[in-house]
């Protein structure tokens, strides 16, 4: 089954993404048995949400989200909710925020 | 009965003057003693309070009445409190503004950093007249006025792996008001093995972040949230990306709110959940404030987990210099050009009395937001990052069999640009070197800078 899912990229992150913060989605289950988990959203992410090839290291470091960009799960950090294998509910909130460090 | 009150203001006049009194001779024999690690001991030695002056009753009274700020108890905490706040910038300003005003008892600011026209606009402590000034003393020429009863120490240097502990240890909680990642991983570490807590702020351009790390020191830490450094070309600095005053500020001020709650106990180690929280100045039409739910501490985080992690930071390992924190976060290598692919100012100007102005091309490989604040008039705007995007020859937007030369603001994009070009399309382009800004100071002064 399918998921709907509000995308947010902060801490400046939109300007990979059309420099538009919020994204609705809907991304399409790949196999009927299994649910769609965080691992799937990052590579729907990957194929059709970045335009250009050279922004995915903006976003992608050895296969997950590079560090120092943080993955909240409904406003929890995604440590807290199992990281990549978390199972994607329809209506969840995915935010990637980069981290600030100017003062 | 009239006179009775009478006798009460002379009472209290009589207490704000000697209080005057002791605060100016207390300046006049530390003003000469207040930059130099070493003699950063020798300030007096701070006595626990158990009671308020008369003058305190009066200056604090809008917040001793406030519930949250539990009364006399609270303020005797802030009297009884001594905070370092690492930083005199954008967020170091309005944090020492409020918890000086506050009525924290001592207050130390590192800051090796002076006093720039550039700063005023969003560094409230700083004005056009101390332009020069270390920023650590024109906060305090600032706040000994806005609050005698605090005792300030200046740090006018950079706070680094050897000078750090010394000076923690003489404080009960960090204010991180840096600006880079390195600054922000020491800081991290030494108060880790302090164990102090650490009131973190940041921000850069209509975005701010803040968290509280280490709490009592068992909260989470910085390490714990980002284990790895993040790639030095996905940091922006407030002078690189931009900064709207108003939003650093209210970071700075929230931090200052969150020093208050931690040295008044608001929070203890029951109630505590790590949080990081995110301002958004323009998020559409309005402005939001998220606060997301984190992690607690790590166990196998190297600066506040177990001590038999391996790799476990201590205070022998950091002062030894083990760790180079600015290599550690791949501070960038601007140094990618041989020398016969720069040339000066100067020389520019040459080429240009030469050449003419379309005899070459002067590509500003600045971002659009800096080409349009001033330029020079006959260079051909293209941003670094999309020059990088550039790998078919024929979609360069620029006449290709001209001599081809880069320019920025201070001459770092400009190297990385020709040395694309180069690579990229066998070009003999060459750097301006010092960019913009040495345009302006070596051949046309009246060329803006920024
Ligand atoms: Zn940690």
């Amino acid at each position: 089954m399918s998921v709907n899912i509000k995308l947010e990229f902060l801490g400046g992150l939109d300007v990979i993404f059309n420099s538009e913060r919020y994204h609705k989605v809907t991304v399409p289950s790949t196999n009927a048995s299994t649910p769609l988990i965080l691992r799937d959203l990052i590579k729907y992410i990957v194929d059709n949400m970045i335009k250009d090839p050279k922004d995915i290291e903006v976003f992608i470091e050895n296969d997950t989200i590079r560090p120092g960009i943080l993955t909240l799960i409904n406003d929890t950090d995604w440590e807290l909710e199992g990281e990549e294998e978390y199972v994607l509910e329809s209506g969840d909130v995915i935010s990637f925020t980069s981290t600030l460090h100017g003062g | 009965m009239s006179s009775d009150i009478t006798l009460e203001q002379l009472k209290e006049r009589l207490a704000a003057l000697e209080l005057e009194n002791t605060q100016l001779k207390s300046e006049l024999s530390s003003n000469s003693s207040n930059t130099k690690p070493a003699e950063s001991s020798n300030t007096q030695t701070f006595e626990p309070s158990t009671s308020l002056t008369l003058e305190e009753y009066t200056r604090y009274g809008r917040q001793l009445t406030v519930s949250q700020f539990q009364s006399i108890p609270g303020q005797l905490s802030l009297k009884n409190s001594k905070i370092l706040v690492i930083g005199a910038g954008g967020l170091g300003c309005p944090a020492l503004l409020y918890l000086t005003g506050a009525g924290v008892g001592k207050i130390g600011i590192v800051d090796d950093d002076v006093v720039d026209i550039s700063n005023v606009h969003r560094q409230v402590l700083h004005d056009t007249t101390r332009v020069g000034w270390f920023k650590a003393e024109s906060a305090e020429w600032y706040l000994r006025r806005l609050n005698p009863n605090v005792d300030i120490q200046t740090y006018c240097y950079r706070l680094d792996p050897l000078n750090a502990f010394d000076i923690f240890q003489e404080y009960d909680l960090i204010l991180d008001c840096t600006d880079s990642p390195h600054s922000r991983y020491l800081i991290n570490d030494v108060a880790c093995l302090t164990g102090k807590t650490i009131v973190s702020g940041s921000g850069v351009r209509t975005e701010g972040q803040l968290s509280i790390l280490n709490f009592r020191n068992s909260g989470p830490c910085y390490r714990c949230f980002y284990p790895s450094p993040p790639p030095p070309n996905s940091v922006t600095s407030c002078k690189d990306g931009g900064v709207i005053g108003p939003v650093i500020g209210l970071v700075g001020v929230m931090m200052a709110l969150e020093a208050i709650k931690v040295l008044t106990g608001w929070y203890t180690e029951e109630t505590f959940k790590p949080f990081l929280g995110l301002y958004s100045g323009y998020d559409g039409l309005s402005q939001s404030w998220k606060c997301f739910k984190m992690r607690g501490k790590k166990k196998e985080c190297i600066a506040c987990g177990d001590a038999s992690n391996e790799g476990k930071l201590t205070r022998e390992l950091i002062q030894s210099g083990a760790i180079d924190y600015e290599v550690w976060c791949g501070v960038i290598n601007y140094n990618v050009l041989k020398e016969s692919e720069r040339i000066t100012a100067g020389q520019y100007a040459d080429i240009l009395g030469k050449f003419k102005e379309d005899g070459h091309v002067l590509l500003d490989v600045r971002p659009k937001e800096h080409f349009s604040i001033v330029h020079l008039p006959h260079s051909t705007s293209l941003p670094l990052d999309k020059l990088r995007r550039i790998s078919d020859k024929a979609q360069l937007p620029f006449d290709t069999d001209k001599p081809v030369y880069t320019i920025c603001r201070y001459g770092n994009d400009s190297q990385y640009a020709t040395r694309y070009l180069n690579d990229t399309f066998g070009f003999d382009a060459k750097d301006v070197k010092g960019g913009l800004y040495k345009w302006s100071m070596d051949v046309d002064d009246k060329f803006p800078t920024y």
